[in-house]
């Protein structure tokens, strides 16, 4: 089943890209979608049928050399479940938004162009690749995923092809990525080095080894798994656009919304928190690597919060709004409690899909305007819309009854989150803390700004616009109500399973007693799945063997594939780590239940600090923002301006590396290494060259005759010299 | 069929000596019959060679299809291949058929034009092929003489100069090789290569000039070897003739180049210097690693300034080389399984990047980049293709391209983690160069008048292409393709070449005591 919800999409992909001449546009783009929601109606079959127990099912061999052997291959687990479910849902109403959202585009020109089943293409592919990442059992396939989801990204930033703001939005994105990548990349390969294998379980068990582990990296010894979990953690800060390297992700604006909605939004940028959840086993570990990730993912949250607060484009303040929420996911992951972390990143799919499906909504409605400014007044003319943004609102805001369980989406998750930073017993937990909860006055602003600047208040800019502004079509308005629901929904059904009491959590991501793991170690535990597998995490060279193990019993005892997996699972059922893993001195979660009242008050207070702010600003005295505005205008154009980011990065990577380039091409190739080192370039070849002069092209054959015959002469002689 | 290797080998010189002698005249109908005639037999060549890949053993790792017999003036003829050589023969018989294919055009000289490629392929196959010294010389150099006419005749406005520059520093590399490989056979009294490959080279330390030679006479013929191999790579800082030659040669000519003529540099490495000069190879190995390093970032940044197309493939092409040295040399497994894939991979996807650049220029007759922009406007199916192509360069997994790299980078980061990081950087910066161009040229709007009737690619250009898309996929989720055949081979060499260090340190050890 895992195969078929894998598979459709590509198969919808490869649809509509190549075969929509044949079969038509409309029905290859509905053939996507419909592909899509088979393999959402699948996903939601599988996680609520999941039982706990992971499973792997090998599909194919892929990088084989020596030691290293990484094959095709799907991991289920309660991390992948969810995963599953956040992919496929928010994909599949995104596909059916598209049919609305993409039916008249100005960029192309109508009837000679069939931009909407390319559009559809890109989205399944997005959707295949991101699958792949979610469900892979190695970090090579991982790293497939990955790529594959950054040129998906990369394609679909750039899929108005004529604007160059959006082809240069897009190359930023996936060349900002690849920094990311980049300590991925160098994660992966010190993991190889030191454990021998890619493969998820083999690194998993690892994770106490590594920790007593020294490597030698560049200049000095490191401690292993806080080196790798850094490495790792910057491929994740790419992805996630975590502060330094954000800078692509407001730009990503460029592309059509309901990629914002599912790229950037939902899917795509969560990538990063989930491949820190998913090498939990690991990050355990290294201590020092999660202050890391707190510090930087409280950080950005609040940078980005006040990047948020003055800018005017309605998908870029969504698009910060991002940027920020991630950081709290992050936050949550670092300091332990990646169940928060999990839970923030499944309500957030849900809530910020939703806002921005609605500005989406908003800006069909307006024509393709952007700018708040030139909005106003819009509640009664496009009133689904409204209802859907303000569901999103009070999502994000944490709208809900204090000190209970009821509430909109983003108010479990969201306090969730800052009850664990508080709990958190890292060095940048307090810190992280402070952070979010004044990050958390900022969201609120910026939030009901949004709302404010484009629903309430008189209309602003363009009257034409404004009076044929109109309610979306219904196969638009259908997504909005469907994420809606999760916008409301699913933090109070799910709060027990992420952020329940202990038992709670550990049934739910089938996380092993801890108390098992404590002394005996897990030693004890592979050697009972079989032999060599103990040796592993110590001697390196035996690695690939559960792997082959589970090869082997495939074909001795001639099973089915489904027995095949199930006897994989069996073999991995003792070693295996369920979805997460959480260290037995790890309490975070626990403590965080028992935070003082205060603690668990302050982001409700910070939701209404903010609110109150923004009405008073944006309803109550509309001339006090320019003149706050006037008044701090350093801060304001710091802010606006992004910290200058942008500017810095122009003049400390971008330009030097073109001036390098170009140097290095006329000064190193051209006159250093043509004319000096060598001396042929300058001198000899001229000189020949001057010989052929103003030859017919008919003497270059005689001069080869004459290599011709000097090359015989010379091989002659010296074989009848050494001969004889 | 014991002489399966000859028969391969000569099939295209047979070819062209038919052209030569039996072909007259240069009116259409001749033209036609030229290129048939080529591309038949180029075709043949291939079909036959699949004989060979068919037959191959990959778990036995010394030499199959071996034919040995007695030549002139004493010498040996002898061929044959092993896990490490038989790819590179696939590679060539397989992109012979597309280059001719894709020279149709061509109106100047065709039937010379067609012998010279029928020729180059015999030459090729022939380095991949023999197995004997004095062979391999004659067929290496050699090589030199078709390519040289290839770019001197039917090249750009600076041919002469890029002919003659390619000519040199590819000679002048491989006279220091013939001067070591006359040393090699007074010492080891055989041109037999898998008899050398198993002659321990004298490595006493000996002063030379004043200056310690560690690893002696090993090191330097290795440096002899390396003189040549580097300049064929290329390797920094010997590569200045690669842009210029491949800007100046015609499409199918930079095709040959990028995609063959320069991975002869890195088989040499591997039949020569790693198996023959174990300890001259330890020696010198991290001079390469860092002339590697170095060059996959100076190249990948001069990449992203150039203005003409060719170029910055060129500089892309000395990049990817640099991957590939930088797995050999860090001589395990995965470094050097990458490092043959890397070469293979390439082969395929530099030679339809450029094949790309061709394609615009029949149609265009510039390479200029600023005189582009916005082609997917008129050229939907080759936008497509040269996106594929693209982010297989930049390596992209699920393309071959990041088959090779990634192993490459996972055997290196064993031997020298500065190394590993610096060739990183490569993913970075390729990602920078390869889409940047793609953008000027691809994207946009269409605003250049002289781009208004630009029509898109015809049939026999997707062709060309679709068995390269083909193989650059199929590699790149299946590498194991490739990687079960040269597993076994480069595990023995790899293997052969640990003893061989242990086997020489244990005797330095030896030697020291023996004093005391």
């Amino acid at each position: 089943m895992v195969q078929i919800i894998l598979f459709a999409p590509l198969l919808g992909a490869l649809i509509a890209g190549f075969a929509w001449k044949i079969i038509g546009e409309k029905a290859a783009m509905w053939t996507a979608t419909g592909l899509l929601f088979l393999s959402c109606l699948l996903s939601w079959i599988v996680f609520f049928t999941f039982d706990g127990e992971t499973r792997i099912v090998e599909i194919m061999r892929w990088i084989e050399s020596g030691s290293l052997s990484a094959y095709w291959g799907v991991r289920l687990d309660r991390l992948t479940a969810i995963m599953l479910i956040v992919v496929t849902t928010v994909s599949a109403f995104v596909h059916l938004y598209s049919f609305g959202y993409m039916a008249h585009d100005e960029n192309f020109r109508e009837g000679e162009e069939s931009y909407r089943p390319r559009f559809f293409a890109y989205l399944s592919f997005f959707t295949f690749a991101m699958l792949m990442l979610v469900t892979a059992n190695n970090l090579v396939q991982m790293f497939f995923g990955w790529e594959g989801v950054g040129v998906a990204s990369y394609l679909l930033i750039g899929f108005y092809y004529r604007k160059p703001s959006a082809n240069a939005a897009a190359i930023k994105a996936f060349v900002v990525n690849r920094v990311g990548d980049f300590g991925f990349y160098l994660g992966i390969a010190t993991l190889f080095f030191l454990v021998d294998s890619t493969d998820f379980d083999v690194i998993f068990a690892s994770g106490p080894e590594l920790a007593e582990t020294q490597i030698n990296f560049l200049w000095q010894d490191w401690n292993a798994a806080n080196l790798i979990a850094v490495l790792l953690f910057i491929g994740a800060m790419g992805k996630s656009a975590q502060l330094f390297l954000h800078t692509w992700l407001p730009d990503a604006m460029e592309g059509p919304t309901p990629v914002s909605a599912l790229i950037h939004a939902a899917t795509m940028v969560t990538a990063g928190v989930f491949l820190i959840c998913r090498m939990s086993p690991l990050m355990e570990y290294a201590p020092e690597a999660m202050t890391f990730v707190t510090f930087m993912g409280a950080t950005t949250a609040f940078f980005a919060a006040t990047v948020g607060l003055v800018q005017n484009d309605i998908k870029r303040v969504i698009a910060y709004s991002t940027c920020s929420q991630l950081g709290y996911m992050f936050v949550a992951a670092g300091v332990g409690v990646y169940s928060a972390a999990m839970f923030h990143l499944l309500t957030h799919a849900f809530f910020k899909g939703l806002l921005f499906l609605g500005a989406g909504s908003v800006i069909h409605a307006m024509h393709h305007e952007q700018d708040m400014r030139n909005y106003g007044g819009l509640r009664k003319k496009i009133p689904y819309t409204f209802w859907a943004m303000m569901v999103g609102t009070l999502a994000i805001t944490g709208v809900g009854v204090p000190l209970t369980q009821l509430g909109f989406a983003g108010f479990l998750s969201k306090d969730a989150i800052i009850e664990s930073a508080w709990a958190g017993t890292n060095s940048a937990a307090g810190y992280a803390y402070w952070m979010l909860v004044i990050a958390a006055v900022m969201t609120a602003f910026y939030s009901w700004r949004l709302m404010f600047l484009t629903f309430f208040g008189t209309p602003r800019g363009d009257r034409h616009t404004h009076e044929q502004a109109h309610e979306s079509p219904r196969i638009m308005l259908i997504p909005l109500v469907a994420l809606a629901i999760g916008g409301i929904f699913s933090g109070m059904i799910w709060y027990k399973s992420f952020f329940g009491d202990h038992h709670e959590v550990e049934r739910f991501f089938a996380i092993p007693h801890s108390e098992v793991h404590a002394d005996d170690g897990h030693g004890a535990q592979t050697t009972a799945a079989h032999g060599e597998g103990a040796g592993a995490t110590a001697d390196g060279a035996e690695q690939g063997s559960s792997h082959d193990a589970m090869v082997e019993a495939h074909h001795v005892e001639g099973t089915t594939p489904e027995e095949h997996a199930q006897i994989a699972a069996e073999h991995h059922a003792p070693q295996s780590f369920g979805g997460i893993y959480i260290h037995p001195e790890n309490n975070v979660l626990n403590d965080a239940h028992y935070a003082p009242k205060w603690v668990k008050l302050s982001p409700f207070i910070a939701m209404i600090l903010g609110f109150g702010l923004a009405f008073l600003m944006y309803i109550r005295r509309t001339d006090l923002p320019a003149k706050v505005a006037e008044l701090n205008w350093p801060l304001y154009n710091f802010l606006l301006n992004k910290w200058y980011f942008d500017e810095l990065y122009d003049a400390i990577f971008v330009r030097p590396a073109k001036a390098i380039g170009r140097f290095l091409w006329k000064y190193g190739d051209g006159a250093t290494i043509d004319g000096g080192i060598n001396g042929l370039a300058m001198g000899i070849v001229p000189f020949f060259t001057r010989l052929a002069g103003r030859a017919q092209s008919g003497y270059i054959f005689h001069y080869a005759f004459a290599m011709v015959i000097g090359l015989v002469v010379l091989i002659t002689w010296v074989a009848i010299r050494a001969g004889g | 069929m014991d002489n399966l290797l000859s028969l391969i080998t000569f099939l295209p010189a047979v070819a062209a000596v038919i052209l030569a002698v039996f072909l007259r005249g240069d009116d259409e109908d001749a033209q036609r019959n030229a290129k048939w005639v080529a591309l038949v037999a180029t075709s043949l060549t291939f079909l036959i060679s699949l004989f060979v890949i068919v037959g191959f053993n990959p778990n036995d790792t010394g030499f199959q299809f071996v034919e040995e017999r007695e030549w002139i003036l004493g010498l040996t003829y002898k061929m044959g291949v092993d896990g490490i050589s038989v790819l590179f023969v696939m590679l060539t018989t397989f992109l012979m058929p597309l280059t001719i294919a894709a020279c149709w055009t061509v109106k100047h000289r065709v039937k010379e034009y067609m012998i010279a490629f029928l020729m180059l392929e015999t030459l090729m196959l022939g380095v991949f092929c023999a197995l004997d010294l004095v062979l391999f010389y004659l067929f290496f150099e050699g090589g030199l003489i078709p390519m040289f006419l290839i770019i001197g005749i039917w090249g750009g406005k600076k041919r002469i100069y890029a002919a003659f520059k390619f000519f040199l520093y590819t000679f002048l590399g491989s006279v220091l090789m013939l001067v070591a490989m006359v040393a090699m056979y007074i010492e080891a009294g055989t041109t037999d290569i898998p008899t050398l490959m198993t002659h321990e080279f004298s490595t006493a330390t000996f002063s030379l000039l004043g200056v310690q030679v560690i690893g002696g006479v090993q090191t330097l013929l290795w440096l002899a070897f390396f003189a040549s191999f580097a300049v064929k790579m290329p390797m920094w800082p010997v590569h200045t003739w690669l842009p210029d030659a491949h800007v100046e040669a015609p499409t199918a000519g930079s095709v040959v180049l990028a995609a063959i003529l320069l991975k002869m540099g890195g088989y040499g490495f591997l039949r020569f210097s790693v198996p023959m000069f174990p300890v001259g190879s330890d020696v010198m190995g991290p001079l390469v690693l860092w002339l590697s390093a170095i060059a996959v970032v100076y190249t990948s940044l001069v990449a992203l300034v150039q203005e003409d197309m060719k170029k910055l493939i060129a500089y892309s092409s000395v990049a990817h080389m640099g991957y590939v040295t930088m797995g050999i040399f860090a001589l395990n497994q995965q470094g050097v399984d990458g490092a043959i894939f890397q070469m293979i991979s390439h082969g395929f996807i530099s030679g339809a990047l450029f094949l790309c650049v061709g394609v615009i220029y029949d149609r265009m007759h510039t390479r200029e980049i600023s005189a582009y922009g916005g082609l997917v406007n008129r050229m939907p199916a080759y936008a497509a293709i040269f996106m594929l192509f693209t982010m297989a360069n930049v390596g992209l997994p699920g393309t071959s391209g990041f088959v090779g790299e990634f192993l490459t980078i996972m055997g290196i980061f064993q031997v020298n983690t500065w190394v590993a990081m610096i060739a990183t950087t490569g993913v970075i910066l390729s990602a920078a160069y390869a889409l940047w161009l793609y953008r000027r040229v691809v994207m946009g709007d269409l605003i250049k008048e002289s781009l208004r009737s630009i029509t898109d690619m015809n049939l026999r250009e997707k062709a060309i292409f679709a068995p390269l898309i083909a193989m650059t996929l199929l590699l790149g989720v299946y590498p194991s393709l490739v990687t079960d055949i040269i597993g076994p081979s480069v595990a023995a060499l790899v293997s052969n070449h640990q003893t061989a260090l242990l086997d020489h340190a244990a005797a330095t050890q030896l030697a020291a005591q023996a004093p005391h």
